[in-house]
């Protein structure tokens, strides 16, 4: 769980290869930055390579985005879909993502996740560069997909059976101690009971907040979350949200969150950054600086209502400025 | 819904029996020759008469069903799970397999005779060639429809294909499997019964080829019913399994109070 563990140090060995991938993969250009960017941190080794905890006041780098792009399709086909993003994100930051549609913002969350390779720049999660395996973050989507053979409990330790150390002990422990663990999660999301319930039992709102206890079972640093409330009502996600601060402010995971609701992201996040349209770069980057926990009532005093106006006109100018890129 | 349920069976066993007392009154009323049309108490009279005789036959087409279904089901979830984990395996199998599929099953019983003469073995081929198409469409549809999202949140937490398709793609498939296999079953006995009737000397297709040819008419439709009673069985047993295992499929559509 702890990060600084999982980052563990980089090896010469370690520096060899990927410096080495990344003069075939990218040449040699992104191949010097690179070498640079991994000596200058073997000269000054940052707390979590050497798995001590973090100083006061400096919290390590959870997430970080140096030049990434992404092209999907080849040729005459590419679509550029983000470019140049730099992105830098603290271990236990609560982070927005928004912008117009299509901008990129959900293939941040797969570069992060390990679901797509950079096809320029660098992504470093977790001290390591995302290389083609997974960063076993927990992860959410709209969509709870709940399997409906299944009890919520047993749904909600899926993971289990796929992620180490609890992979091995599943058969052990799933009847006693992952149970347990399914259990809290449920609890601290407000579903104490409906354990043994089935997903077609329960409401959408249910089914979301079963799909976050999910992402977390495994106690993951990083918790990508891409539009999770979108299917929604509003009530139920304001409701949501809540839940979600606390979760939050419980576990203290990595959050980084793609929304449309301007309102969702003042209220949950430490800070938002406004992405371009298609395709993607990052046009502002904002802290949030409300007290915690914040209340719904919040989100309509004067300065919550003056933060979602300045991020509504980064949007429009976003949107108007591809439209006229595109006329 | 329990009351529902019995009213529903009533009716469903009332229009059988009526089905045959319109029979046996048409017979009666038209004076139709036995050599055409036999009384339907007729049928049963040579069933009871004949069962003796009758009943190596019954397992012979039995067991010829079972064996091409067995065969047929395990090449049918072999090919269904390689063609339903990959696009590519999808795409370019398909058209084969739809060519495959439209051939009709009484051409190609001659060709297995010829390759291994009368009997069991073109039976099992046959009932095997029919019934596995169902399963191989059924499995594949079953793995391609996983959500894709739930594919995202495993790989992302490192899982492998493998990993995929044991927790979530084969479960899922379940529903279409049993679907699948109701059909599939059904579609075993046809064959085996084709398979019998052109080239054996044992079965009750066989039986019936033999009948017709002495023109004894009845025990012609004692092995129809033999055969309709034998497909409703099998059938009956397919649809209590499916019941046992993927109840979740179906159970959507009932309200529990929360």
């Amino acid at each position: 769980m702890q990060f600084g563990g999982q980052a563990a140090q980089i090896e010469s060995g370690h520096l060899a290869q990927v410096l080495a991938k990344s003069l075939i993969s990218r040449g040699p250009i992104a191949g010097i930055q690179l070498a640079c960017t991994l000596v200058v941190m073997r000269m000054q080794p940052h707390a979590q390579f050497r798995g001590q905890p973090v100083p006061e006041g400096q919290a390590a780098t959870a997430i970080e985005l140096s030049d990434a792009s992404v092209t999907f399709g080849r040729g005459d086909r590419a679509v550029p879909a983000l470019s140049k993003t730099t992105l830098k994100i603290a271990d236990g930051e609560f982070v927005a993502l928004v912008g117009p549609s299509g901008c990129g913002k959900s293939t941040i969350l797969r570069l992060v996740s390990g679901l797509v390779q950079p096809t320029g720049g660098v992504v470093i999660v977790g001290g390591r560069e995302v290389a083609a395996r997974a960063m076993r973050v927990g992860m959410a989507f709209q969509n709870p997909t709940m399997l409906p053979w299944m009890t919520i409990e047993r749904n909600i330790m899926l993971p289990l059976k796929i992620v180490e150390p609890f992979r091995s002990n599943f058969r052990r422990l799933r009847k006693t101690e992952f149970r347990d663990k399914a259990n809290t999660l449920l609890e601290q999301v407000g579903l104490k009971g409906f354990g043994s319930r089935y997903p077609w039992q329960l409401s959408g709102g249910m089914l979301q907040r079963a799909n976050l206890c999910r992402a977390l079972i495994h106690e993951p640093r990083m918790l990508l979350l891409d539009e999770p409330f979108g299917a929604l009502d509003q009530f139920t996600r304001e409701e949501l949200w809540a839940i979600l601060q606390n979760l939050w402010m419980t576990h203290k995971p990595t959050v980084l969150l793609v929304t449309h609701d301007l309102r969702e992201a003042g209220f949950l996040a430490s800070r938002i950054c406004v992405m371009s349209a298609r395709p993607g770069r990052i046009l502002d980057d904002s802290h949030v600086v409300f007290a915690r926990p914040r209340t719904v009532a919040m989100t309509f005093e004067p300065d919550f209502v003056a933060l979602n106006q300045k991020l509504r006109a980064f949007i429009e100018d976003a949107r108007s400025a591809a439209e006229q890129g595109t006329g | 819904m329990f009351g529902i349920d019995v009213r529903q069976k009533a009716w469903s066993a009332g229009l059988i029996v009526l089905f045959f007392v319109a029979w046996e009154l048409f017979c009666l009323m038209t004076g139709m020759s036995d050599l055409v049309l036999p009384r339907p108490s007729q049928v049963f009279v040579t069933l009871v008469e004949r069962f003796p005789v009758l009943w190596p036959h019954i397992v012979q087409t039995l067991a010829t069903t079972m064996f091409g279904f067995v065969l047929g089901v395990a090449l049918g979830v072999a090919l269904g799970a390689i063609i339903g984990v990959s696009k590519t395996a999808y795409d370019t199998c398909y058209p084969l397999l739809i060519g495959f599929s439209s051939i009709p099953k009484v051409a190609v019983v001659p060709i297995f005779v010829l390759w291994f003469g009368s009997g069991t073995v073109p039976a099992v081929l046959t009932a095997l060639s029919i019934c596995f198409f169902p399963i191989v469409v059924n499995i594949a549809t079953g793995l391609a429809t996983t959500e894709p999202e739930l594919e995202d949140v495993l790989k992302a937490l490192g899982a492998s294909k493998l990993d995929i398709l044991w927790n979530v793609g084969l479960p899922r498939t379940m529903p279409f499997f049993f679907a699948s296999l109701k059909v599939a079953i059904s579609y075993a006995f046809v064959g085996a019964v084709l398979s019998e009737t052109v080239a054996s000397n044992r079965g009750i297709g066989n039986v019936m080829m033999t009948a017709s040819s002495n023109f004894n008419v009845p025990l012609v439709f004692a092995g129809l019913f033999v055969l309709a009673g034998l497909g409703v069985a099998l059938y009956v047993v397919f649809s209590l399994i499916e019941g046992q295992v993927t109840g979740w499929a179906t159970r959507k559509n009932d309200v529990i109070a929360t």
